[in-house]
């Protein structure tokens, strides 16, 4: 107990060392501007902190996963997180379902619901890629972008509206899928993730350099709106608005609303979907294929048409998505399709627990919702942000929900611990 | 004696080796034909040409009359032919269950509750283990899986590559006696790929020697064992 005590104390006396030697440049130095020009400042106090707090922060963590003991607790732990899911996950589920009626809710939060809705969806899409059938997509905003600008041009070029927009949305970018799908057929792992990666920037600067057909840089706008079984939404209200004709004051707060719940049943089509497909032949043969190919194929499965469904179906389910976003927005430019984009919903997916649902929205919740209510702190946000991070993986390696549910079961169903199986052979 | 399976100067290449070299094998109805071989003679390379991957680049291989030998894998597959492929590959993060059932979803003609309780009264093991997380069991245990799954689909022809890698000599005993069983009371057809040579001898009718890609000495499982050449290759220094 004690050399560990003593283990415990050096390691993280060298972690503070570290901290020292990254944070005295920038935090310990400043820069005053004078009319004489630069003086050097010295910021002793701030570095002290910093450094107390890694040296800390070090210590506590060493401290705790000394304490961690694994198989039994980890099936305990299983356990309790399998059978709160079953509470939370209604809970939330009436909770995102009655948002936006809270009386007196003000637009922000509604609209950042919104917001946090989308990445849901994404992140439920791109879990059908990435966790379940195993394929790691870094590029998935690509078909985001198609459903996007599919939509924006249709209704720029036919003034076809949202609700027709839709459906031909996913399919263009359910095709694009298949386009993709193709020449990464063979690849794996890291290569498939560069492939993908290289296919979302083509995706972004042919948009970008295309300019008589998408308008390039300068975007599409003037989008329409979604309509309320024809009714429009506007302020002025009057006869054919959605207000006028329910004899309401027109309010902003009931556009964003029925934006709300357009995205939220959509999430919910797409989550209900993969939980159906997880219990047919082809969601079984996804999650077999990310296990293991070779045994796939000596299954007879036919990897071309399982990876090719999962690319398209999980791609088709970002295409609606991008038509939400374009519709939503009313402006669309490529700038809304970068990497980053596709590194967040792969961020949303990994946190959450790749392969849960659960996992996968509350990690939306936080990785979209939190950095926009903590705008009070300003520049600070990214910081606790990156903290908060960083904390969650140290204490949850394998994503906030890790278990696995056999999609079939005599009897009583037993989560599994994703903590009970080495990392990456599962 | 009809024959399920026949190669005849069936050659595979890794790119510029040549990893099989004009192999003639035969495996008749009811037979348990034994491959056996020194590490990197081409056992392993031999089965896994046989489903289709790396292909033959001659010869012909014929399954029941059928010549499989440019299809691709995933459809040799669905001819009943059944493959445990080198080192158990059971799907760790699913259940035995789930693993079961990948064994028969796309074998149409699969009867999956009967072939089901078969596997169970077969493997009485998986049973105990039917909601566990495949990837938690021990590796007998995960050997019987892969067996049992390759089975599901009521295979003509069970190919095994290596069932007794890595498993206590107890276990591998019980392996090869279910292997017995599947073939004397159900008829089953099986090509047994081996380094247990003494263990795969006695099992089998028919045995092939594979070196360096080529076969060099075929007969009855018992008269193979009798030769001295074959004791001083493969035999020596234990069972």
């Amino acid at each position: 107990m004690a050399a560990r005590l003593n283990a415990n104390i050096k390691d993280a006396g060298s972690a503070g060392l570290l901290a020292f030697a990254i944070f005295a440049p920038f935090l310990g130095l400043r820069l005053h501007g004078t009319t004489n020009g630069l003086i050097l400042g010295y910021r002793p106090e701030l570095l002290a902190i910093a450094v107390a707090l890694t040296i800390a922060a070090r210590f506590l963590v060493l401290t705790y996963q000394a304490r961690r003991v694994h198989a039994g607790r980890a099936a305990w732990r299983a356990d309790k997180i399998a059978r709160s899911g079953k509470f939370v996950a209604p809970i939330l589920l009436i909770c995102a379902a009655l948002m936006p009626l809270i009386p007196g809710i003000a637009n922000f939060y509604i609209d950042l619901g919104v917001l946090v809705m989308t990445y849901v969806m994404l992140g439920w899409g791109l879990n059908i890629v990435v966790g379940l059938a195993g394929l790691l997509d870094l590029g998935y905003v690509a078909f985001y972008a198609v459903g996007a600008y599919a939509f924006a041009l249709m209704a720029q070029d036919f003034h076809l509206g949202f609700w027709e927009c839709l459906p031909l949305a996913g399919i263009a970018a359910a095709v694009w899928g298949m386009i993709l799908g193709f020449p990464v057929l063979r690849l794996r792992g890291d290569y498939l993730a560069i492939v993908t990666l290289a296919f979302g920037e083509i995706i972004r600067l042919v948009i970008t350099n295309w300019v008589s057909l998408t308008g390039g840089p300068n975007g599409i706008y003037d989008i329409p709106h979604p309509s309320f079984f024809g009714l429009t939404f506007n302020l002025e209200g009057g006869p054919g608005t959605f207000s006028g004709f329910f004899g309401l004051d027109p309010d902003p707060k009931q556009q964003t609303t029925y934006l709300y719940y357009i995205i939220f049943a959509l999430a919910l089509l797409t989550n209900w979907v993969t939980l159906r497909l997880r219990k047919l032949p082809l969601g079984r043969a996804w999650e077999a294929l990310r296990e293991d190919e070779i045994a796939c194929r000596s299954l007879g499965i036919n990897l071309r048409n399982t990876k090719l469904s999962a690319f398209a179906i999980g791609a088709m389910f970002a295409g609606f998505a991008g038509c939400f976003f374009a519709t939503r927005q009313a402006f669309i430019s490529p700038d809304s399709f970068t990497f980053i984009e596709s590194a967040t919903v792969l961020a949303i997916v990994v946190l959450g627990g790749v392969g849960s649902q659960l996992g996968v929205a509350l990690a939306a919740l936080v990785m979209i919702g939190v950095p926009a209510l903590l705008q009070d702190l300003s520049i600070y946000r990214m910081l606790f942000f990156g903290i908060a991070l960083v904390v969650m993986m140290v204490i949850r390696p394998r994503g906030f929900v890790s278990t696995r549910t056999p999609s079939i079961a005599l009897g009583k169903r037993r989560a599994i611990s994703g903590e009970m199986v080495s990392e990456g052979h599962g | 004696m009809s024959k399920v399976l026949s190669l005849s100067g069936v050659s595979a290449f890794y790119g510029q080796i040549q990893a099989l070299k004009s192999v003639d094998i035969d495996v008749n109805e009811g037979e348990i034909v034994t491959l056996i071989g020194a590490n990197g003679a081409g056992k392993s390379t031999l089965m896994m040409t046989i489903c289709g991957n790396p292909r033959a680049r001659t010869g012909s291989i014929i399954y029941r009359g059928e010549d499989i030998t440019n299809l691709p894998m995933h459809e040799i597959a669905r001819r009943q032919i059944a493959q445990s492929p080198e080192g158990r590959r059971i799907f760790p993060r699913m259940s035995v269950e789930e693993n079961l059932m990948m064994g028969s979803q796309v074998v149409k003609f699969a009867d999956y509750d009967q072939q089901l309780g078969l596997m169970l009264e077969l493997f009485p093991r998986l049973k105990e283990r039917f909601g566990q997380r495949a990837g938690t069991m021990s590796g007998g245990e995960q050997q019987m899986l892969a067996i049992a799954r390759a089975l599901m689909s009521k295979p003509k022809l069970l190919m095994l590559d290596e069932p007794s890698l890595g498993l206590a000599p107890l276990i591998v005993k019980q392996i090869f006696s279910a292997i017995r069983k599947l073939n004397q009371e159900m008829g089953l057809t099986v090509l047994l790929v081996e380094q247990n040579a003494f263990q795969a001898l006695r099992l089998a009718h028919r045995g092939y020697v594979l070196v360096n890609g080529a076969i060099t000495m075929q007969g009855p499982g018992a008269e193979l064992l009798a030769r001295p050449e074959i004791r001083a290759a493969y035999l020596e220094g234990g069972h």
